[in-house]
């Protein structure tokens, strides 16, 4: 294995490649085949450069170095210690698979020219290596802010629509919400001493006070760009205006540095961990999943519906982080570590579904030319490659064994199983609910996916032009399936990837699950006879015994096969549209959750000869929280423009009297 | 693991697949006599999968390879579920593979497989069938996570046989939490068996359906399997409740060949009387509205969650 420096070299080399692949995009920028096919490609190479780099990497030894870059007090300082490259890792193996998909995806005429694009698709990724690599706040949120900037002008790729220049500017206005939050965050972090490297916040020694300041500023200002409720307005918005591909980059990768955020600060550079950040933090997390799910399995557009699931997956995520600042602060560290591990699970887990079904809903857009989950269906027949793979992933993002997804809620379970230890006579009790809680969330998400799935892969066609729909080229069936593997893989092999956790751990908490995980096979965190979980087992027997079935059926029997029509329960009409639509599929959950939404109902009266029926689901924040904040700003700003008259007289005397009081206040 | 404990698992395995059918027929005919009929006798779903296996399959036209594939996946999972579910004893080396949590996961995976193959043919009853199934499993499953989570919590451990071997081998105290969490599991069990009073299994109008809607379309060996693998998830749930909460007479511990065999009988007993109280259960109660499914599915939830705060309170 080569040296940790050399590591370091070659993970700064690949945001300079994506850097310079962008540019190159410009050269000939009009050209479909030079971007998709030789730069796409190629940053698709440097992705995975990147992934495999860091999973060298997650064994070594922190390195750090001081670019000569930036302004001259503040240098730009780079540092890679295990948590950095794990996030590296989510980062190159998620975007190599997103790169091949777009490479075969973007085509001419649709919006920005295909180089600028390029541009900033890779300037996108670059920006987001270099957020997880810096070491001080100045390149940290120089990064950041370009981050914020090239995703927007990617969701807005089709800049003439109206709704779109409307969703960009929504994701911008909550982006720089979070940024200032951020920025604040770091200004307490420094303590006093004005150094705004991390290496001067880990030393800084906060009160109690400022120190939870700083972390609530860390959990709004990443929050925000995670999506935590009330926060979370512009997922919904942006992904569905985005091109899939960089839907998929957003919330497969953009969300999770987010939560690199949220670690970094918590764990990393404050030195003191307070108990009940973590209860906080955990019933945010329990109330984003619950409002996302909730709010997922009513939605019609098929990527509104990923976005609130990308919701969902983020409260997982949070309630994953509050434990482990829970059980950090009460001193357990294999518990704490056992709730990281989860968490960090479930990061990489998100980032290869999410990706994944974002991806195919693109397939499924480029073939149809439809979002709607109305006007789907029955694409299975016509869409093959795309329908089984989407279903891999659906199917791992319901958290079904034995899929990536069950392995972090099973770990995370069982970290809930261990509250009850706590030495906290109200929490300990508390906690436990928290499980109910996950486990109705996890049960609701299965009811989400079936929905998606079902409304669109399967069935019959809604519309007659589905029956010309065309499977996905070859370079996006590669994208797919290697997330599609990666799903799979990261379900039946967690053991080696978690003894490569334990690094983070170490670094973070100084606990790891080290001991625990002897077996390849059994997934045994704590002691085997108190949990263990067999993926590997489980998917061969599931196999063995499904051939052995299906064999023992021929062997026995016959295999006659006739084909006929439905049952139609003796109605001769059957149409394709009475199937269950998407908002028959919610409605349940409509009526069981109902104070969740703000609805409006237009319903027919019965002697209607051209009844029409329309229900419209809001989000309450809308009008409860942005509505009168909106409402404000409008108020303050014709205040302020009261002050503007437009007659250079006033403004010169706005001058003088500026004067004055300067002068009043220098004597 | 050695050849005997092999031995052992192998023979549970393929006595649950062979007696599941059995119970079947003895609910069945025990609500035969409790409504003054005579009922087809015990052997009844025996007869019934043998015939369907010979007949042609007639599968809907535009079915794609998924629906043909989910009997299969269903059998299977019922199948995996027996070998970890300890119903006669509890030396079972597979279930060191998949505790209680990986078996709620397994049983929610042949839900959602069993839902999209509903929803696949695309007629209006499949997918309502899908929906209603997936509106019950939501509710279901966390309550019977639920109900594992106060027993893993008596037990310290999430591995089924373990706490059944703690709660047959714990003194002969009542926990409080776990009368809730039966209550609890005996809601969910009705639910997701679609028994009376949240489905009738013995309906013939499609609007009333839930399970039954959504196998609509399989016709022969599919169907077959699916009749099967429903008598299985009903047997595999009864010995779950009756490991739990009646564990006495399993053979925990050290086997010796005389508690094996003598296990057999016994719980051939308490599965005679736990499908009596089931078949009274059904014929005391009526079907309710679907509308009023989900009510009875959230208190399920809620007592479960109050027998995990018992638990919490009382510490037992």
């Amino acid at each position: 294995m080569a040296d940790s420096t050399s590591l370091l070299y070659a993970t700064l080399l690949v945001p300079v490649a994506w850097l310079a692949i962008g540019l190159l995009g410009l050269v000939r920028g009009r050209s479909v085949l030079w971007v998709g096919r030789i730069l796409f490609p190629l940053g698709t190479l440097a992705g995975l450069t990147l992934g495999f780099t860091a999973l060298a990497g997650l064994g070594a030894p922190t390195e750090s170095l001081t670019l000569p870059l930036g302004l001259a007090q503040f240098a730009f300082h780079i540092r890679l210690d295990a948590l950095a490259w794990f996030f590296l890792l989510l980062i190159g193996f998620t975007s190599a698979g997103i790169g091949v998909f777009s490479a075969g995806y973007f085509r001419a005429g649709e919006g920005t020219a295909p180089g600028l694009l390029c541009l900033q698709y890779h300037v996108f990724l670059a920006s987001m290596a270099v957020v997880v690599m810096a070491d001080d706040a100045y390149l940290f949120l120089v990064a950041w802010e370009t981050m914020a900037l090239s995703s927007y002008f990617l969701v807005t790729t089709q800049h003439r629509l109206p709704e779109i220049r409307r969703a960009g500017f929504i994701y911008l206005l909550i982006a720089h919400l979070g940024a200032i939050g951020i920025l604040l965050c770091f200004g307490v972090m420094q303590g006093g001493n004005w150094q705004f490297t991390f290496e001067a916040m880990r030393a800084a020694q906060l009160t109690p006070v400022w120190a939870s300041a700083a972390f609530f500023l860390a959990l709004f200002g990443f929050g925000a760009k995670a999506g935590l409720v009330p926060l979370h307005v512009w997922l919904p918005e942006a992904h569905p205006a985005a091109p899939s591909p960089v839907s998929a980059l957003m919330s497969g990768v953009m969300l999770e540095i987010a939560i690199y955020g949220v670690l970094r600060v918590t764990f990393d550079l404050l030195h003191v961990q307070l108990w009940w950040w973590g209860l906080v933090t955990l019933g945010l997390g329990l109330f984003t999943a619950l409002f996302g799910v909730v709010f997922a399995a009513v939605q019609t557009d098929m990527k509104r519906l990923l976005a609130y699931s990308s919701i969902e997956n983020i409260g997982i995520i949070f309630l994953g982080v509050g434990l482990t600042v829970i059980f950090h602060a009460f001193h357990m560290p294999l518990l704490a570590a056992l709730a990281l591990a989860a968490t960090l699970y479930h990061c990489l887990n998100h980032a290869f579904s999410k990706s994944l079904l974002f991806l195919s809903t693109g397939s499924v857009l480029h073939a149809t030319r439809e979002r709607s989950l109305g006007k789907l269906g029955g694409l299975i027949h016509r869409m093959p490659w795309v329908a089984w793979l989407a279903l891999v992933g659906t199917l791992a993002i319901a958290g079904l064994p034995p899929l990536n997804g069950f392995v972090s809620e099973w770990l995370l379970l069982q970290a809930f199983l261990f509250t009850p230890d706590l030495p906290h006579s109200y929490v300990n009790m508390l906690l436990p609910m928290g499980a109910a809680a996950l486990a109705l969330v996890a049960a609701l998400a299965a009811y989400v996916m079936v929905k998606f799935y079902g409304v669109i892969f399967l069935g019959q066609p809604r519309e007659s032009s589905l029956r010309e729909a065309q499977d996905c080229g070859r370079l996006e069936r590669i994208g797919l399936l290697w997330l599609a593997a990666g799903c799979v893989l990261l379900g039946i092999f967690p053991v080696p990837l978690l003894a490569l956790l334990n690094n983070v751990s170490r670094g973070l908490l100084g606990a790891s699950l080290g001991t625990q995980l002897q077996h390849w096979w059994l997934l045994a965190p704590i002691a085997p006879e108190r949990a263990a979980y067999s993926p590997a087992v489980f998917l061969l027997s599931t196999v063995v015994l499904v051939a052995a079935v299906v064999l023992g059926v021929r062997r026995f029997y016959h295999g006659r096969v006739r084909k006929a029509a439905p049952w139609g329960c003796g109605f001769p009409l059957l149409t394709p549209r009475m199937q269950d639509t998407a908002e028959g599929f919610g409605q349940p959950i409509r009526q069981i959750f109902e104070p969740f939404f703000r609805m409006q109902r237009a319903l027919p009266s019965p002697f209607d000869t051209s009844p029409h029926y329309r229900v419209q689901v809001e989000d309450h924040f809308w009008y409860a929280l942005y509505a009168p904040i909106a409402g404000l700003v409008r108020r303050i700003s014709s205040l302020a423009g009261a002050v503007q008259q437009g007659r250079i007289s006033v403004y010169l005397l706005y001058s003088f009297l500026t004067l004055v009081a300067l002068l009043a206040f220098a004597l | 693991m050695n050849i005997v404990t092999l031995i052992t698992q192998l023979t549970e395995v393929i006595l649950a697949v062979v007696a599941a059918p059995l119970l079947m027929g003895w609910v069945n005919q025990c609500r035969a006599w409790l409504q003054n009929r005579r009922g087809p006798g015990v052997l009844q779903p025996y007869r019934q999968i043998r015939k369907l296996f010979h007949k042609d399959a007639v599968i809907a036209a535009q079915a794609s390879p998924l629906f043909r594939l989910v009997p299969y996946v269903q059998f299977a999972s019922m199948c995996l579920a027996a070998a970890i579910i300890p119903s006669l004893w509890t030396g079972l080396p597979f279930a060191v593979a998949a505790d209680t949590i990986a078996l709620v996961g397994l049983f929610a995976t042949a839900r959602v497989f069993l839902a999209l193959a509903a929803m696949d043919i695309g007629t209006a009853f499949g997918s309502m069938g899908a929906r209603r199934e997936m509106l019950v499993g939501f509710l279901a499953e966390p309550a019977l996570l639920m109900v594992f989570f106060t027993a893993s919590l008596i037990s310290h451990s999430t591995s089924l046989p373990t706490i059944v071997e703690t709660l047959a081998q714990g003194r002969l105290a009542i926990y409080p939490s776990l009368a809730f969490a039966g209550v609890a599991f005996l809601m969910v069990l009705l639910a997701e068996n679609a028994r009376i009073p949240v489905d009738n299994p013995a309906t013939h109008l499609e609007l009333t359906m839930i399970h039954e809607a959504t196998v609509l379309e399989y016709s022969a060996r599919h169907l077959a399997l699916i009749e099967w693998s429903v008598a299985l998830k009903l047997f595999n749930y009864t010995c779950i409740g009756l490991a739990l909460f009646f564990p006495w007479g399993l053979a925990t511990g050290a086997h010796s060949l005389r508690d094996l065999l003598l296990a057999i009988p016994i719980t051939g007993l308490k599965l005679l009387v736990a499908g009596f109280g089931l078949a009274l259960i059904e014929s005391l109660n009526a079907k309710m509205r679907i509308f009023r499914a989900p009510e009875f599915l959230a208190s399920a939830f809620l007592l479960a969650v109050l027998g995990l705060l018992v638990h919490l309170l009382l510490g037992s």
